[in-house]
């Protein structure tokens, strides 16, 4: 093994060793050896990633496996990294992300019981995440796939006593398997057609089978790549949380809020970005896939922004505000622009971590409270939070020269050049949620930044609104949500958290600004080389790295464009109704009653899965098991021999005299005596 | 080690040992029949350790031979001998008996000798049913499990134990009745034996092939046991005794599999072609039909009975595919069934032996109380819905992997298990583990002791080394498995 082997071991097994010490022993060597641990582990695993990553940009790829899982057949399955420009950008942004949660959490998780298996999971989750990425097989896609889908779901039931975290967690695994179920049947095809699960392999071949065609249905001929793609991304679809799949992820925010940040906005959740852009030589094939693609991501990226804007749980807004930025990134991957996808997948890990920890770093100063309308003019009190708060903002909301704009402008124009049928759809969705976008952010940060402060005012009509509310829906008020060891009888006046707590803030939203200027390289230059396969047909790409002259140069043109006015109207919009007229908003609910009945209650998705699927699956088993198992089978076809049994009963019952057991073993011993001695000579 | 008889070992070791057992009298000396039967137990083991060691990979015939004359008129023999598929189970059984002693140290207070011999002497005649090369001997084998299966439920099992005990022994015995007359038919056919191989060899016409494969069809379905002759599992779980649940869920179904592996397969390869769409059909409405029964239960082990049957579903589709990765994969799911069930009847067993309830309702926020319990049960219910990592992943993945290559609905409806089973299993796991302390009774729950721990903890390690790197396991099926295909894919009709 070369000294570049063991490094790359190194990066997943650092946060796994932490992981298991602090999960295993966290009871015997206490809370700040966990911490420490687990911190000292991402830190070997960033640093490790780091000369990964440079070493790659250097030219240096790899592809090998590292043991042998299974061999069933004639068919190897294989445990293995594949390390190219792709994996290696994953590996740096994860392992960032990871550490900077891992230090917050210092601060957030001060004083809950369960602190150190909190470090474990969110180690173990950085382990998964690390081995997805750096997958050289389907198989091993699929293990991390799930296995950070289980470390979501322990954390979203982190605190188990709370009936609505329990509920979370549950829906979000069941979802995922929704999901999981598409992917796996992919995979079963992908084994079928090409005998092996390693890319390499899949992807060299996939040229020779793109005519190849799979007959579902008698009579119905459909493309093999086609369905393999389609039933992929259905795996994506749950990961990444796209329409209809996508109802786990606002309720995923029962969580604490550290792992908010990083599973579900800046790493997990863009797994399925992740993996449609690793599989980019199969969906090339299939334009029917891409258009499949580019329909989900636009219907989610509009109409999930559009829930934003009406809620307000801080951490929900983010949260939609996650989806609808994932359906951004899906669109890029529709449109056949990877590269963008990547790149926004990139910037969106860092700005959306500022966002949900910023929110969370609100949350620890307003006492576990997440209603904005009882905040209000924080900005003076907890100025480090505002200011990294305002940032991400902005980066959310795409306006230059923030790492969002570039990278939201680039996936609306690939929009345009697209060539894939419902590019234009998806097109004036993307352009329209622009205004949205920008509206969500900025009315996230007037309302509970700027303006009265409410929180200190009980009889401000917002502040009734949301108690009413509260009551209405039986929560206890400000208790309900993050648990936190802070000083509740005090006064009221919020203050600046920690620095363990900034300081990962202000680490995060150094890249939220500049990450964007690298766009010259990452997406229009040969950054990642073989890692990402286009189609020489779908040019959009190609034609947008020929107009691109710069960084500033791509400024100054967003100047004279739609997206770029639509973005300040949308911050305008928010100045006007948030800052300007506060009293406004309560008018337009009142008026707009429908519409914000309809988005509130998130187009009636949730109502319809409970009773539908939850409710109906219930219904079915309940029926099978009552009306087939109970009645049909046991008392109508067993029925003869029940009545023998109850017969055969009773009489064994006058025979026994407590010890049966004594008679049956004789007889089985003197059948065998028996046997043996009237027929063996 | 050569010139030691290891299979008669792995038999009759235990059972003396269980005889042995008993001579240590009434519930006075308790203690001594929990000491001498963990030896026995241990013992067991320990025989069958040196089979998987000097285990020829390479070897496609039988291994570990012994042949010895039992009744000569009917040419029948003790004749043992196993293959890869044999030695795994063989090793899951002996394995399993030692924990079931473990688990009713406590648990068990009256007629605790006889309680011990009934195991070691059924782990004894399992070894036998997994051994035999000899359908006679086999078959014998194969009631006399019945018997101390029966006495186990019947005498410590719940207030319902009569009932349940007679419903599994009947169903099981009126299944396996046909059976006897069908070996009877191959021994003639056979020209006057009963030795596998030369019942291997037999060529049989279509409609004597089709009646025998039914004839064992009825045995070894309802072992499985296959929907719909599945009624009598859940109610045998819920009477039986935390150690017969985990004996009947790890070790008897799989007696089920094995027959059809070592019976119907190569003895009547054109039938079960033939009808392998039938019971492909029967494993699949097991798998979805089950699932959908085993989310409305109320009772833990019901629910862990019915999944049972869902998993066990997937077991007889992949033998029915006739494929590599189907039959390897059905075995290595007999396999990890054995641990993964086993281990969550042992978590019922635990929560039982505190709160006397089996009732989900009764329960709810065990993990404030239980945090190391909590947490091994949460492996154990990730396990059972397949979560990759873990060994119930292995299996479920190689039969789906076979079952698209014959069907794609095959592989879509067995797949829907990734849904289901992990709606079951976790929402059950969700009221019973999760929540606020629910009632008083669960407040004064103390965490598992030592000695549950040391049981728990080797299955789950077990359960994760399998879904890490299960090529240690599946390496020895590689020969035996191909050997079976090939048995499948010449037809036996014979040539006019």
């Amino acid at each position: 093994m070369t000294e570049m082997q063991k490094l790359y071991l190194l990066v997943p097994l650092a946060p796994l060793a932490g992981a298991v010490i602090a999960g295993l022993f966290g009871w015997a060597i206490g809370r700040r050896a966990a911490h420490v641990v687990t911190i000292l582990g991402m830190v070997v695993c960033l640093v490790a990633s780091f000369l990964v990553y440079r070493d790659v940009m250097a030219g240096n790829l790899f592809n090998g496996p590292v043991y042998t899982w299974l061999v069933s057949g004639n068919i190897r399955f294989e445990i293995g990294f594949l390390i190219d420009p792709l994996s290696a950008t994953m590996m740096m942004v994860v392992s960032f992300v990871s550490l900077m949660v891992h230090i917050y959490t210092i601060g957030y998780m001060a004083g809950d019981p369960g602190y150190q298996r909190f470090f474990s999971y969110i180690s173990l989750f950085t382990f998964s995440m690390l081995m997805l990425v750096m997958s050289n097989n389907f198989l091993q896609l699929f293990f991390g796939w799930e296995a950070v889908g289980l470390v979501s779901y322990l954390l979203i039931g982190f605190w188990y006593n709370r009936p609505t975290a329990i509920y979370a967690n549950l829906k979000a695994f069941l979802v995922n398997r929704v999901g999981d179920f598409g992917f796996l049947l992919g995979i079963a095809l992908i084994l079928m057609y090409f005998g092996t699960l390693d890319y390499a392999a899949v992807f060299a071949n996939a040229g020779r089978l793109a005519g190849n065609s799979i007959e579902l249905f008698p009579g119905v001929e459909w493309s093999l790549i086609t369905v393999i793609c389609i039933l992929l991304f259905i795996g994506a679809m749950g990961k990444s949380a796209q329409f209809p799949l996508h109802v786990w992820l606002p309720d995923s925010m029962e969580g604490p809020t550290p792992i908010s940040a990083l599973i579900h906005a800046a790493t997990m959740v863009t797994a399925g970005i992740f993996m449609v852009a690793r599989m980019s030589p199969l969906f090339e094939l299939s334009e029917t896939a891409l258009s499949f693609v580019l329909i989900i991501g636009a219907i989610t990226a509009f109409f999930m922004a559009l829930i934003a804007t009406v809620q307000y749980d801080i951490k929900r807004v983010v949260a939609y505000s996650t989806l609808s930025q994932l359906g951004y990134m899906t669109m890029a991957l529709g449109a056949s622009a990877y590269s963008a996808a990547i790149f926004h997948l990139f910037t969106h890990a860092f700005f959306k971590a500022v966002l949900f920890l910023g929110a969370g770093s609100v949350i620890i100063a307003m006492h576990h409270q997440q209603d904005m309308r009882k905040m209000g003019g924080l900005a003076k009190y907890m100025p480090i939070t505002y200011l990294t708060v305002l940032i991400g903002a902005i980066a959310n909301a795409g306006l230059p020269p923030f790492a969002g704009f570039f990278s939201k402008e680039t996936i609306v124009e690939a929009l345009r050049y697209a060539t894939v049928p419902g590019a234009g759809f998806a097109y004036v969705l993307a352009v329209a949620g622009v205004f949205v976008g920008a509206f969500y952010s900025f009315r996230l940060v007037f309302y509970a930044f700027h303006g009265k402060e409410r929180f200190a005012d009980p009889q401000h009509p917002d502040v009734k609104a949301a108690d009413a509310e509260a009551a209405a829906a039986g929560h206890h008020d400000d208790h309900g949500h993050d648990e936190h060891d802070d000083h509740h009888g005090e006064a009221h006046k919020p203050h600046e958290s920690p620095a363990v707590v900034w300081m990962p803030l202000v680490l995060l939203a150094i890249p939220s600004v500049c990450a964007g200027w690298f766009i010259g390289s990452f997406v229009y230059g040969d950054y990642f080389g073989s890692a990402i396969t286009v189609n020489p047909a779908h040019t959009a790409m190609a034609v947008m790295a020929q107009n691109f002259n710069g960084v500033f140069a791509m400024m100054g043109h967003a100047l004279g464009t739609l997206p770029f006015w639509l973005a300040v109207a949308g911050a305008g919009t928010a100045w006007f109704l948030y800052i300007l007229r506060p009293e406004l908003p309560a008018k337009l609910r009142r008026k707009w009653g429908v519409v914000v009945t309809i988005l509130m209650e998130k187009y009636g998705l949730d109502r319809f899965n409970d009773w539908f699927f939850a409710g109906g699956a219930r219904a079915l088993g309940t029926g099978l098991w009552k009306g087939g198992d109970v009645a049909l089978i046991d008392n109508v076809m067993v029925n003869g021999s029940a009545r023998l049994v109850g017969w055969v009963a009773a009489v064994v019952r006058h025979v026994q005299s407590g010890y049966i057991y004594h008679y049956a073993f004789a007889m089985i011993i003197g059948l065998l005596l028996l046997l043996t001695l009237a027929y063996s000579r | 080690m050569q010139g030691l008889p290891l299979l008669s070992l792995a038999i009759w070791v235990p059972i003396i040992a269980g005889f042995a057992v008993l001579f240590t009298g009434g519930d006075r000396n308790a203690q001594a029949a929990r000491v001498i039967a963990l030896i026995g137990a241990v013992l067991g083991f320990a025989v069958t350790i040196p089979l998987y060691t000097g285990f020829d990979l390479l070897q496609a015939s039988f291994q570990f031979g012994e042949l010895k004359p039992w009744i000569e008129t009917f040419n029948i023999n003790y004749h043992l001998g196993i293959d890869g598929i044999s030695l795994l189970l063989i090793l899951l059984n002996s394995f399993t008996t030692i924990l079931v002693v473990l688990a009713a140290w406590e648990a068990i207070q009256t007629r605790v000798a006889q309680y011990m011999a009934a195991f070691l002497v059924l782990s004894g005649l399992m070894n036998g049913v997994f051994s035999a090369l000899d359908a006679m001997l086999f078959y014998v084998f194969f009631e006399a499990t019945l018997i101390p299966m029966f006495i186990i439920i019947g005498v410590w099992g719940g207030p319902n134990r009569v009932y349940a005990a007679m419903k599994f022994f009947l169903y099981t015995l009126l299944g396996s009745l046909l059976s006897l007359v069908a070996l009877i038919v191959l021994y003639n056919a056979a020209g006057g034996s009963f030795a596998f191989l030369d019942l291997y060899a037999t060529p049989l016409p279509i409609i004597i092939q089709v009646l025998v494969f039914i004839a064992f069809f009825m045995a070894f379905a309802v072992k499985v046991p296959m929907w719909p002759v599945h009624t009598w599992l859940p109610d045998a779980h819920v009477e039986a005794p935390t150690g017969g649940s985990v004996v009947l869920a790890a070790i008897m179904l799989k007696l089920g599999g094995y027959g059809f592996l070592r019976l119907s397969l190569p003895i009547v390869p054109d039938a079960s072609i033939l009808l392998a769409p039938v019971v492909i059909g029967l494993s699949l409405i097991a798998v979805v039909y089950i699932g959908l029964v085993a989310l409305v239960q109320t009772d833990m082990k019901k629910l862990i009975a019915y999944s049972s049957i869902s998993h066990m579903g997937f077991v007889t589709l992949g033998i029915f595919l006739f494929n590599a990765q189907g039959v390897e994969g059905a075995i290595i799911q007999m396999i990890s069934h054995g641990f993964v069930s086993g281990a969550l009847f042992l978590c019922v067993g635990v929560l039982y032996d505190r709160m006397h309830s089996r009732q989900i309702a009764d329960y709810g926020g065990v993990a404030n109380r239980m945090p190391v319990f909590a947490a091994l049960f949460m492996l154990f219910a990730m396990a059972n819905a397949g979560l990759p990592g873990t060994s119930g992943f292995v299996g479920e993945f190689l039969v789906i992997m076979g079952a698209v290559k014959v069907n794609f609905w095959f592989a879509f409806a067995a797949a829907i298990t990734l849904i289901f089973g992990a709606a079951y299993t976790l929402w059950m796991y969700k009221r019973v583990v999760f929540g606020p302390v629910a009632n008083s009774n669960v407040a004064e729950l103390k965490d598992i002791n030592a000695r549950e721990f040391l049981i728990l903890g080797v299955l789950a390690v077990l359960v994760l080394v399998m879904g890490v790197w299960p090529q240690p396991f599946a390496e020895v099926l590689h020969v035996s498995v191909s050997e079976l295909l090939t048995h499948v894919s010449y037809s036996k009709l014979p040539v006019q």
